[in-house]
C-alpha cells in the first residue's frame, strides 16, 4: 500500500526448490520489487532431492533451504498453507484461502505431483506417495506396522524408494510395468547388471507386471493382482510410477498447456501471457518437462534476468546423472539409448565384477554423444566432459571405457574450454572457477562459498577440486607442506629438530621453531615424534596435553564416550587362565566382548573412571597393554606354524612372540601391523602387513609395506631365506628409517610409494647402508626397546594418575547419557530414539 | 543489561586448583549439568576456560577429554570424537554454524575454581 509507484508487485506460487531459488536470485539482483511467496506446503521450501535422507535421520531442520527469519531479513512476505485456487488475469490478482493478492508480474512454480496409476483399490490407507516431508511421516508410520513393503515403478525414485522401505527393515519389492528398471536412462543390458545387483542386496524385482487391481490380502494386508494371472502379497504400496506436471492453475486461468500436460512457455519462460512466467517442473519447454532440479534452477535465473531487464535465455538442459543407488554405482549421459542417427557404440561387459559400460559416439566417430555406465562410474566425469564440450575423441575411443588397458587417455582440468560446465546445478563454468580464483579464492572452501559450485547434489566435488588444484599450482601457489598454522615445517623437519636440538617438550617446540598454542594435529604429532626419539612414558605432565584422546585414557574412545580395552595377546597365543581372566573381568564390568581382525579379545563399553581398576586387574593376570588406540605397534598376527601343522616349516608364533615383545611400544607416524606365517600357504596373510614374515626351508622371507586397510597395497619382497638374527636387523632398520622420514598420518604402504627411488631405494638404505646410517637406526631402535615400560601399569601404579580418569572432579556420578540396551546377550550403545523411549539401562554403578 | 545478567547467574564451588590439568581439561556436574573446564598457558600466564561438555555432533559428554590450543590466536578445543573445533570464549564452532557450545565465566578465587551458571 505505502510501496513505490515504481515497485514491481512479484507473486510466486509454489516454494519448492525451484521457487525458493527464484526468491533468492531476484533478491541478489538487488531489483526493486515487492515479492510474495505463497507456499502450498505447510513449510519454506526444503531440499527434495535428499529427501531420502530422511531414512537415515535427517529431520524437516536438516531439509530446509531457509526459514522465516530469512526471508523477514529479505524482506519477502510469506504465506505458507497458502494453496492457490484461482488465477484473475483480467485484474491481475491471485486467491487463496487467505485472500487476494494483486501481481504485476506471476510467476507459477507449482512443479509437479507423484501419477497414481488409476488401480482399483489404490485409495486405501497404506498405499502411499514419495514427495513431500508429510510423505515421509506417512511411510514411517505404515512401515512401523508392516512386514512387506512393495514400490510401483521402477525408475530412478521409484530405487531410491525401495532403498528407503528397505532401511525401513521392510522385506522390499520393486514392480515395474517395463521389461527392464531404469529404462529412461539405462539401455536393457545396464537395466538388466543393475536389477541382479539390487536382487543380490534382497529386494526383489518384478518386471513386466501391470496391476489390476489391489484387494484384501491373506498373509499380509493387501494383494496385488497382475494381468498375467500372478499376484503378490504386501503390507504397503508406495507408488512411484512417474510424476505430471501441477498445472491446474494455468489450465483454469486459460493459459496454453501442453497436450500431455505441463504450461508451455518460450525462452523467457513467459507462458502465453507474458505477464505469467512459469519455472520447474510445472513447465513445458519445447515439449519437455524436466524432472530435475538443476534445470528448473537454469528456469528461475533465465525468468529472473527477464523480469530484471537482461538477456537470459533457457537453451534446454542436459539430463545426465550420476548416482549410487543401494550402494550401486549407476551413470547415463546424453543419448543413452543411442537413437541418435548413425550412431555407434562400443560396450564392456565384465559379468564376474558386475560391471557394465557403454559408449554411445556420432557417427562420424569424433564426438561422445551417450554413455551407461552401472557398477563402475569413475569414466563418468570424463565422459560428461566429452560430450558437454564436444571435445574431439582420442583415436582408439574405446581405451576411454576399457578398465586401465594401457594409456587411459587422461581428460586433466586443462584439457576443458573456459565455458565447460563444471557444476550444473549452480550453473557455474570453468571460467568462473578461474575468476574466482583470481579474486582471491586460494582453496576449494573458498571458492566453493563463493561460486556455490559443489553446494547442491554434490555430483561435481571431485572435478572441482581438480580444477581449483591445477589452478592454484598454474599460478604457483605451493601447496604448503607446514604441518598446520603453529609449526611452517613437515613432520620429517620437526623430528630432525627434535632429535638435533635434544627438545624433550612441546612447549620447548613450539617456543623455539613455532607459534600460537598448538592444536590437535600439531600436538599428537610433535608427542609422537618425541615418543619416536625419546619414548619416555607418555602421560608425563609435559606429553599428557600432546596425545589425542585415545593415548590420553590409553583406550579407543567409541561413539558414546566409553572405551574399549585390548589387552597384548603377542603372536595371538593365549592360556586358557588368560582367556579365563579376560572373561571374568568382562562378566563383572558388563562390558561387551568381541574376537578383533587382529586376533586378540577387545571388550567395550567401559567408562571412563573404570578404565583403571580394569586395567589393575589385567596387569595383575599377566597382561600389559596392547596399543589399540596408540600410533605403535597393533599385533604380529601368527599361524600355527610347524609345532601342529603339517605343513608348517618353522615356529611361526615363536617368532611373531619375539617380534610382538620386541616392537611393542614403538611410537611411529601410524600405527603398525605385522603378521609370520609358518609357510607358504600364508594363513596368517602376512603380505598384507607393514612387516610381513614368511617361512621357508632357509629362514624367513620378508616383506615390507603391505597394508589391508582403505587402500590395500601388496607387500614387496624385501629380503629372502634370513636368519632370524638378520630378519630382526632389517626390520629395525626399515621401521627406524620410516619413523624418521615417513609424514604424519602415513602408513608404510603409502610412505613406500611415496619414496624416491621406491624399493630398490630402501633396499640399498637397509641392506647396502648406502647412507651409511644403518648403525644409527639400530641404535635408535634398541635405546626404544630398552625403555618399554607399559604405560597401564605405569598408570595405575600412580595416584597422580590414576586421578585422571573420572567423569567428573566434583562428584562420584555417572554419565547418565550413557546407556545400554542388550542384544545377542551383551550390551550395546542405546540409540538416541531408544534412549528417549526408556528402552535402556543406565549401568548400575559396580562394588 | 549487566544487573540482569548477574541475577542469574549464580557462581559454584567446583573444586581446587591444583585438581586441574595443566593445558587440558577436566568436567564439573554442576546442578545436573556438564561442564568442561579447561586450562590453557599463552604468554600472559595461564588462562582458565569453561564450556559445555555435550558435544552436539558426536552426541556424548566428552568435551573435556578434547585436546586444546588456538587457530588463528582463538583458543579453542578439538571434539575428540570428530575434531570440530569449538571456541573457549564463545563456544562456537570454527567449522558448523549450526552447533555451538554454551560457554560460562569461570573463575579462581583463592585457590578454589568457581563457575557460573
Ligand atoms: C577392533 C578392530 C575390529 C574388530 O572388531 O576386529 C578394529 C577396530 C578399529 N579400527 Fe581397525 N580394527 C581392527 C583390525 C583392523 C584390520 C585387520 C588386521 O589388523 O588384520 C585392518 C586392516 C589391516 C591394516 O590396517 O592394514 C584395520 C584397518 C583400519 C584402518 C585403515 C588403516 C589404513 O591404513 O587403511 C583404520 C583407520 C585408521 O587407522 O586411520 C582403523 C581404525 C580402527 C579404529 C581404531 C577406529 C576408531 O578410531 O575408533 C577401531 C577402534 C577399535 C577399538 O575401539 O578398540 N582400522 N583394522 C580390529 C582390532 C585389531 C586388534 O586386535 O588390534
Ligand atoms: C525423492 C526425490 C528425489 C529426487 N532426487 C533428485 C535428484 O537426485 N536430482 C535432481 O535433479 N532432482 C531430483 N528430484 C526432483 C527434484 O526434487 C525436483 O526437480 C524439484 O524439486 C522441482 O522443483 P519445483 O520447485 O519445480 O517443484 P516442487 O519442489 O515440487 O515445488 C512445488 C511447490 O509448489 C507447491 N504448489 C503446488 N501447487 C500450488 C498452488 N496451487 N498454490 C501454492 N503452492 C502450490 C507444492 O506444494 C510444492 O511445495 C527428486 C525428487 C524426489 C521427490
Ligand atoms: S601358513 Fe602354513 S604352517 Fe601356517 S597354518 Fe597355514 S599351512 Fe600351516
Ligand atoms: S552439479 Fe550438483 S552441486 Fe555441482
Amino acid at each position: 500500500m505505502t510501496a513505490s509507484t515504481t515497485s514491481k508487485r512479484i507473486v510466486i506460487v509454489g516454494n519448492g526448490m525451484v521457487g525458493h531459488h527464484f526468491v533468492e536470485q531476484l533478491v541478489n539482483s538487488n531489483a526493486n520489487c515487492e515479492i510474495t511467496v505463497l507456499s502450498g506446503e505447510k513449510r519454506l521450501a526444503y531440499d527434495r532431492v535428499h529427501l531420502s535422507s530422511w531414512f537415515s535421520g535427517s529431520r524437516a531442520e536438516d531439509l530446509a533451504m531457509t526459514d522465516e527469519a530469512t526471508y523477514d531479513s529479505w524482506g519477502v512476505k510469506y504465506y505458507t498453507d497458502a494453496m492457490v485456487t484461482e488465477i484473475n488475469r483480467d485484474n491481475k490478482s491471485v486467491s487463496t484461502a487467505q485472500g487476494t493478492f494483486h501481481y504485476d508480474m506471476l510467476v507459477l512454480a507449482t512443479g509437479s505431483y507423484p501419477f497414481v496409476p488409476p488401480i482399483p483399490g489404490n485409495d486405501q490407507e497404506h498405499c502411499l506417495v514419495y514427495r513431500t516431508i508429510e510423505d515421509l511421516e506417512a511411510i514411517e508410520a505404515s512401515a512401523a506396522v508392516s512386514k512387506t513393503g512393495v514400490v510401483v515403478g521402477g525408475g530412478l525414485l521409484g530405487l531410491e524408494a525401495a532403498n528407503a522401505l528397505k532401511q525401513a527393515g521392510l522385506e522390499t519389492h520393486v514392480v515395474e510395468f517395463a521389461p527392464q528398471l531404469m529404462a529412461v536412462q539405462l539401455d536393457e543390458a545396464g537395466g538388466d547388471l543393475l536389477r541382479n545387483k539390487i536382487e543380490d542386496l534382497g529386494v526383489v524385482v518384478h518386471t513386466q507386471k501391470a496391476t489390476q487391481v489391489i484387494e484384501a490380502g491373506e498373509e499380509a494386508r493387501y494383494r496385488m493382482a497382475f494381468a498375467d494371472g500372478s499376484a503378490l502379497e504386501t503390507d504397503m504400496i508406495l507408488f512411484s510410477a512417474g510424476i505430471r506436471p501441477s498445472d491446474q492453475l494455468g489450465r483454469l486461468a486459460g493459459l496454453d498447456v501442453g497436450e500431455r500436460g505441463g504450461i508451455i512457455i518460450n525462452n523467457q519462460c513467459q507462458t502465453s501471457d507474458p505477464n505469467v512466467y512459469a519455472i520447474g517442473e510445472c513447465a513445458l519447454w519445447e515439449s519437455r518437462i524436466y524432472g530435475l532440479v538443476a534445470p528448473g534452477y537454469s528456469m528461475a535465473r533465465t525468468a529472473v534476468s527477464h523480469i530484471t531487464g537482461g538477456d537470459l535465455e533457457f537453451a534446454g538442459a542436459d539430463m545426465s546423472t550420476k548416482l549410487k543407488l543401494m550402494g550401486v554405482d549407476v551413470g547415463s549421459i546424453g543419448d543413452a539409448h543411442g537413437r541418435t542417427a548413425g550412431s555407434l557404440s562400443y560396450t564392456y561387459h565384465n559379468q564376474p565384477e558386475g560391471i557394465y559400460k557403454r559408449l554411445i559416439v556420432d557417427g562420424a566417430q569424433k564426438k561422445v554423444i551417450g554413455a551407461v555406465l552401472v557398477g563402475d562410474t569413475s569414466d563418468y566425469d570424463t565422459l560428461l566432459q566429452y560430450s558437454l564440450n564436444d571435445i574431439d575423441i582420442p583415436e582408439h575411443a574405446e581405451s576411454l571405457i576399457l578398465p586401465s588397458a594401457g594409456e587411459k587417455p587422461a581428460l586433466g582440468a586443462d584439457a576443458l574450454p573456459d565455458t565447460a560446465t563444471v557444476c550444473s546445478c549452480h550453473n557455474v563454468s570453468k571460467g568462473d572457477i578461474t575468476a574466482a580464483i583470481d579474486g582471491g579464492c586460494c582453496s576449494v572452501g573458498e571458492v566453493k562459498s563463493c561460486t556455490k559450485a559443489a553446494t547442491g547434489c554434490g555430483g561435481c566435488a571431485a572435478l572441482l577440486k581438480n580444477v581449483v588444484d591445477g589452478e592454484l599450482e598454474k599460478r604457483g601457489v605451493e601447496v604448503s607442506k607446514a604441518i598446520c598454522e603453529h609449526f611452517n615445517y613437515t613432520r620429517q623437519e620437526l623430528y630432525h629438530m627434535v632429535k638435533v636440538e635434544e627438545i624433550h617438550s612441546f612447549d620447548e617446540l613450539l617456543e623455539k621453531h613455532g607459534e600460537g598454542l598448538g592444536c590437535d594435529i600439531c600436538k599428537p604429532a610433535v608427542g609422537s615424534v618425541l615418543a619416536s626419539v625419546w619414548n619416555d612414558y607418555i602421560l608425563t605432565q609435559n606429553n599428557l596435553p600432546l596425545q589425542d584422546t585415545n593415548d590420553t585414557y590409553l583406550g579407543n574412545m567409541q561413539k558414546d564416550g566409553t572405551y574399549s580395552i585390548v589387552p597384548r595377546v603377542p603372536g595371538g597365543e593365549i592360556t586358557p587362565e588368560g582367556l579365563i581372566l579376560i572373561g571374568e573381568i568382562a562378566k563383572e564390568y558388563g562390558l561387551y566382548t568381541k574376537i578383533t581382525g587382529g586376533q586378540r579379545i577387545d571388550l567395550f563399553g567401559a567408562r571412563v573412571e573404570q578404565l583403571p581398576d580394569i586395567w589393575e586387574k589385567l596387569v595383575a593376570g599377566g597382561f600389559e597393554t596392547g596399543h589399540a588406540y596408540a600410533k605403535s605397534l597393533r599385533t604380529v598376527k601368527s599361524c600355527v606354524g610347524s609345532t601342529w601343522c603339517r605343513y608348517g616349516v618353522q615356529d611361526s608364533v615363536g617368532q611373531a612372540i619375539d617380534l610382538e615383545n620386541r616392537y611393542k611400544g614403538l611410537r611411529a607416524p601410524h600405527k603398525i601391523k605385522f603378521a609370520v606365517s609358518g609357510c607358504t600357504r600364508e594363513c596368517a596373510e602376512a603380505q598384507g602387513k607393514d612387516i610381513g614374515v614368511i617361512a621357508t626351508e632357509n629362514g624367513w622371507n620378508l616383506y615390507v609395506c603391505g597394508n589391508g586397510g582403505m587402500k590395500p597395497r601388496h607387500a614387496d619382497l624385501f629380503a629372502t631365506d634370513l636368519d632370524s638374527e638378520t630378519l630382526v636387523k632389517y626390520i629395525d632398520r626399515v621401521l627406524m628409517f620410516y619413523v624418521k622420514t615417513a609424514d604424519r598420518l602415513q602408513r608404510t604402504s603409502v610412505w613406500m610409494e611415496n619414496l624416491e627411488g621406491g624399493l630398490d631405494y630402501l633396499k640399498s638404505v637397509v641392506i647396502d647402508d648406502s647412507l651409511g646410517i644403518c648403525d644409527e637406526l639400530e641404535a635408535q631402535m634398541q635405546l626404544v626397546v630398552d625403555a618399554y615400560q607399559c604405560e597401564w601399569k605405569t598408570t595405575i601404579e600412580s595416584p597422580e594418575a590414576r586421578k585422571r580418569f573420572r567423569q567428573f572432579v566434583n562428584s562420584k556420578a555417572i554419565d547418565s547419557n550413557i546407556q545400554f540396551v542388550d542384544e545377542r546377550g551383551q550390551i550395546r550403545p542405546a540409540t538416541e530414539a531408544e534412549k528417549i523411549a526408556g528402552a535402556s539401562r543406565i549401568p548400575v554403578e559396580l562394588v | 543489561m549487566q544487573a540482569t545478567a548477574e541475577m542469574t547467574q549464580q557462581w559454584h564451588d567446583i573444586c581446587e586448583e591444583s585438581d586441574l590439568v595443566k593445558n587440558s581439561g577436566v568436567c564439573a556436574l554442576i546442578d545436573e549439568q556438564q561442564v568442561a573446564i579447561f586450562t590453557l598457558k599463552n604468554k600472559d600466564g595461564i588462562t582458565v576456560y569453561a564450556v559445555s561438555n555435550w558435544d552436539p555432533i558426536g552426541k556424548a559428554n566428552v568435551m573435556y577429554r578434547g585436546i586444546v590450543g588456538s587457530l588463528g590466536g582463538e583458543p579453542v578445543v578439538a571434539s575428540p570424537l570428530y575434531k570440530e573445533h569449538y571456541s573457549l570464549v564463545t563456544g562456537r564452532c570454527l567449522e558448523n554454524d549450526e552447533v555451538s557450545l554454551s560457554a560460562y565465566d569461570v573463575r579462581i578465587d583463592d585457590g578454589r575454581v568457581l563457575v557460573a551458571l
